[in-house]
């Protein structure tokens, strides 16, 4: 059958449009599922109170503050050593066969199942240094995970400030520190907090490397100290959904929101601040 | 184009001071060599730039001006596979082992051929480089800043608004901006990359005009596509072809009796 070019557009437009509309389909459906079961269960009690009767009742504090703990203890390692290796690798590294290696590590580190990071950190960090399962132990063993997307964020906003500025700088008698702490760093700052933010967020919510080197099945009280261990939302998340028997939908799907609502906060953070920035640049 | 004579006429009145007392060699370039990769950029290139001169370069693109220029303060460096051969001497000491990079650059400063001002203020452009270099004060960078503004011949046009955003300046103002900036650092010697190349023609008489200016401090380089910008503006012209110096001598010689066809050629804009 012969089909004239204008119908075979018509046709393949909406093909693609109905498919990519397929993709929002799934992030809809789970926002309506998460809010309409947990907002239910939603209460300021619920934020701020110690969970009881075997987590079946009361709050979930002790969780969030752990997954806030968490999460800066992770961005203290992993911003400053994702920042330093991506200007490294950008601005100081000649190309041989070095960079190279540390390149493909990355993209490796990059690639290793969740899993995998936290059988490592606990040979590392619990065992092999003694940390004990505790917010320092998972702090780096989440940083670790998400160096890879901070370097590499980091080193996209490096490589984003023109060429021409950086030749500049060094016309005019600077060195290259110079021109990376005056020139370079400054006009690159937002792609790498922007980046950096949407690393830790994919971290907040990670369960497979905190299951050994932090998490905390029942723990009713804050953490006194980093090496301390912790409540965490995505274990307790696990804890409620598989562990308790008769926990209500309202407490499961109320702690589910929170941590959804956590990390999408964290996401709105990012892109506002790249609006904020993007509006701000002058070049 | 009858402006143009102006310029022109200082250069008559220059001239013969500048020819009376003995001219010193500022930069002293022996068997300079430059490749990228394969690509052989700069051949041979053997050529004195005297103290206060201002030397025009001309020639057609991938000439090696360029290349010859962005040598003399050591920018080539920055791009991985260049290989540089021979000597330049600065005052007689080596800018490859005597004269460390930065300071080389500091005393050596270049004005690009498109306006390339940094994102910070217009102020802050001109104030960048000093305080590389350590300039704290307050007082002393203001004064930095309007002497050199002063001497690009731009301050009038900037003096109420510093601290604007030097991308919201026209391209000519920005250029001179540029000027501004590299002055700023107390170089002794300028390079100029075509820094006309794409500015209208009374920015670009504004900017000769303020090379002419410079002439009593600096020692310039003006490497220009342009080359009824070389005669108007220099006091003796080189010109390059495929990576060779063909030529070299007093402008008006140059522009009237070349000595070698080539050259004619060119100028006379048979090719290139």
């Amino acid at each position: 059958m012969n089909m004239n070019p204008q119908l075979k557009e018509k046709i393949a437009f909406g093909v693609l449009q109905l498919l990519t509309m397929f993709v929002i389909l799934p992030v809809v459906l789970i926002f309506m599922l998460v809010l309409f079961r947990g907002l239910p269960g939603l209460s300021w009690e619920f934020l701020t109170q110690m969970p009881s009767s075997g987590m079946r009742a009361g709050g979930i504090f002790p969780a969030i503050v752990g997954t806030i703990y968490l999460t800066v203890g992770t961005a203290l390692f992993s911003i400053p050593l994702g920042i330093l290796a991506a200007i490294y690798l950008n601005e100081y590294a000649q190309r041989n066969w070095l960079t190279r290696l540390i390149e493909l590590a990355i993209i490796n580190l990059a690639g290793v199942p969740s899993i995998v990071y936290g059988l490592f950190g606990l040979g590392l960090f619990v065992t092999f240094l003694n940390f004990g399962a505790s917010i320092l132990a998972g702090s780096l063993t989440l940083a670790i995970m998400t160096l890879p997307v901070i370097i590499t964020a980091t080193r996209e906003a490096l490589g984003c400030v023109p060429r021409s500025f950086r030749e500049v700088s060094f016309s005019l008698g600077a060195t290259r520190w110079q021109t990376v702490r005056h020139v370079v760093l400054p006009n690159a700052i937002p792609g790498i907090i922007t980046g950096a933010i949407l690393g830790l967020s994919r971290a907040a919510g990670e369960t497979a490397p905190i299951l050994f080197t932090v998490a905390a099945f029942y723990l009713p009280r804050l953490p006194r100290s980093v090496y301390d261990q912790a409540m965490v939302l995505p274990y307790h998340i696990y804890v409620l959904s598989t562990q308790v028997p008769n926990v209500s939908v309202k407490v499961q799907y109320g702690t589910v929101l929170v941590l959804v609502g956590m990390v999408f906060i964290m996401n709105i953070l990012a892109s506002w601040l790249r609006a904020v920035f993007r509006k701000r640049k002058t070049w | 184009m009858a402006k143009s004579g102006l310029p022109q006429e200082e250069n008559m009145v220059e001239q013969p001071q500048t020819s009376n007392i003995k001219l010193q060699n500022k930069i002293q370039i022996t068997n300079l060599n430059v490749w990228y990769e394969k690509n052989h950029a700069v051949k041979d290139l053997t050529l004195d730039v005297q103290e206060h001169e201002i030397l025009g370069v001309i020639g057609p693109s991938n000439s090696g001006k360029t290349s010859f220029l962005k040598t003399l303060n050591r920018l080539n460096e920055l791009y991985p596979g260049t290989t540089t051969t021979g000597e330049v001497l600065l005052d007689g000491q080596s800018i490859f082992t005597a004269i460390d990079k930065h300071f080389l650059r500091k005393r050596v400063g270049v004005v690009f051929a498109l306006p390339l001002p940094l994102p910070l203020s217009i102020f802050d452009n001109v104030a960048y480089g000093p305080r590389l270099h350590g300039v704290k004060s307050k007082e002393k960078l203001a004064e930095i800043v309007e002497a050199s503004l002063q001497a690009a011949a731009i301050w009038d046009e900037v003096k109420d608004r510093l601290s604007t955003n030097a991308f919201k300046l026209s391209g000519g103002q920005q250029q001179r901006l540029c000027i501004a900036r590299t002055l700023a650092v107390e170089p002794e010697v300028i390079l100029y990359d075509e820094p006309c190349s794409g500015l209208d023609p009374i920015s670009t008489l504004k900017i000769e005009e303020a090379m002419q200016q410079l002439k009593q401090k600096y020692t310039q380089v003006l490497v220009t596509n342009n080359v009824k910008q070389a005669a108007r503006a220099s006091d003796r012209t080189a010109f390059f072809l495929m990576g060779e110096l063909i030529e070299i001598g007093e402008t008006k010689q140059i522009f009237t009796v070349p000595k070698n066809k080539r050259t004619e050629d060119y100028i006379t804009g048979r090719f290139g």
